[in-house]
């Protein structure tokens, strides 16, 4: 076997397009998983049992499923309802709800993690509801959580491959592709793989700078 | 016909502000107040003393809306804070403020944030009164020169008189002390206890206390009730109480902590 530096030049322009819609995925991906996680914590707090009760179970469903399944059922099932989406939409939309149930866990925790005197203290100072949410518990609470909601951003990272079974060309799509056309399969996916440990790995060392500065 | 005036400020500045009526409270199968009354007359400072578990702090979350009784009423300046709904709990939490063991400051807010935090959205105030206003209260507590530090630069007794000034910013008419010096350091409790006994000797605001502290007690009540088993067993002045209890669960009690 031979390694081939003409192979790579040639796949570069197509490796450029694939880190876009990689990079399109996780950010879009990561938003999504981050506000609709928190609604999903704060509707999980409402005194209401018929708001608590149908965003558990549909929560939990969700969940309990395999990303790979939601993404087919996104693509296929919902334009036969007459929801029709392009492939990358419906792959940012499903990588982020996806994690949205896994990051409302983590908002979970951190909420529960604020001592009850701070709640305690801002009924002594008779702040409204949505200001001791808004300037006492959520920001102590989501100060605890980023390292945590950081490691789903990896994760979902890692995940974006999957993309490309909803006709995404994502990295993998694109070296898939590549590989196909020019037989030549070493080049384009060693360069994706060392472009994944790129973006993931100073990733990790960003988190652990940021949990030493923030978790105190 | 009522005189005007008499509907607008149902309480003049003397006389009864706090009044218990048959207050019980229970957690679980432990009755921790058991039919209680009493009550506190406006600018008056009253201590409550009494071993651990014989409800006192508890008055004071009831007081303060973080429990409630589960029978009896509560009455703060001629209004029902027990029973009562939300709105009128919310307009009568305003005139009163709690200082907590653990100080409970915000400790993702700056000192100065601490303290204009509730004035600004709470009452309304400008930005720059209430921070001029939070100014005087921090060098009221000695601590002018720390505004812009977080909480967790500073010693407990530091965050303490801070949340002295953060409760004293609303303006409360009444200020509960609960075990306001317990959680600090012993070289720490004179600094706080000395902002205190400023503020009670300096202001007509009504104060409700639960201390360990008996010379503190000493120095600063009008009156002090000795709690047992959820009842005021002994009340009185704080020279009677600490030199000729009657009671003698009050003698064996102060000779346990004196």
């Amino acid at each position: 076997m031979k390694w081939d530096w003409g192979a790579v030049r040639d796949f570069l322009p197509h490796f450029w397009d694939g880190l876009l819609v990689t990079l399109q995925a996780l950010v879009l991906g990561s938003l999504i998983a981050f506000v609709l996680g928190l609604v999903w914590a704060l509707l999980m707090r409402t005194p209401t049992r018929w708001v608590r009760w149908p965003v558990g179970v549909v929560t939990e469903f969700i969940r309990d499923t395999p990303l790979l399944v939601q993404l087919f059922f996104l693509f296929y099932v919902l334009p036969e309802w007459g929801l029709a989406f392009s492939a990358l939409t419906t792959g940012v939309v499903a990588i982020g709800l996806h994690y949205s149930t896994y990051t409302m866990q983590v908002y979970r925790a951190g909420i529960e993690a604020v001592p009850a005197g701070q709640w305690e203290a801002a009924t002594a100072l008779s702040l409204p509801m949505r200001r001791t949410w808004t300037a006492v518990i959520l920001p102590q609470a989501i100060r605890r959580v980023v390292p945590a909601l950081g490691n789903y951003v990896i994760s979902m990272l890692k995940d974006t491959p999957m993309l490309m079974a909803i006709t995404v060309l994502d990295m993998l799509g694109e070296a898939r592709l590549f590989s196909q056309q020019h037989f030549q399969f070493t080049e384009p996916l060693t360069v994706i793989g060392v472009a994944f440990v790129l973006i993931s790995y100073p990733a990790s060392l960003l988190l652990r700078a940021l949990e030493r500065r923030l978790v105190r | 016909m009522k005189e005007p005036d008499a509907h607008a400020n149902p309480q003049a500045a003397t006389g009864e502000l706090i009044r218990l009526d048959k207050v019980t409270k229970r957690f679980g199968d432990h009755t921790v107040l058991d039919r209680l009354d009493f009550t506190v007359d406006a600018g008056k400072h009253v201590t409550l003393i009494g071993p651990s578990g014989s409800g006192k702090t508890t008055i004071l979350r009831m007081l303060m809306t973080l429990t409630k009784p589960d029978e009896g009423t509560i009455t703060v300046a001629g209004q029902k804070l027990f029973p009562a709904d939300g709105k009128q709990v919310r307009e009568i939490r305003k005139s009163i403020g709690m200082v907590f063991q653990q100080f409970n400051l915000f400790p993702n807010m700056r000192v100065l944030r601490n303290i204009t935090e509730a004035p600004v959205t709470v009452l309304g105030m400008s930005k720059d009164e209430a921070e001029q206003r939070a100014r005087e209260l921090l060098d009221l507590v000695g601590l002018g020169d720390h505004l812009d530090k977080y909480p967790s630069q500073l010693s407990g007794g530091q965050q303490q008189r801070v949340a002295i000034a953060r409760a004293l910013a609303m303006r409360p008419q009444v200020l509960l002390l609960d075990e306001v010096t317990s959680a600090l350091d012993p070289e720490l409790v004179a600094g706080v206890l000395d902002v205190l006994r400023d503020i009670a000797h300096s202001t007509d605001i009504t104060m409700l206390c639960v201390t360990h502290e008996m010379n503190f007690a000493r120095d600063i009540s009008d009156r002090v009730l000795m709690f047992d088993s959820g009842q005021v067993i002994e009340a009185g002045a704080p020279e009677k109480i600490f030199s000729e209890p009657e009671q003698p669960r009050t003698r064996e009690f102060l000779s346990a902590v004196l």
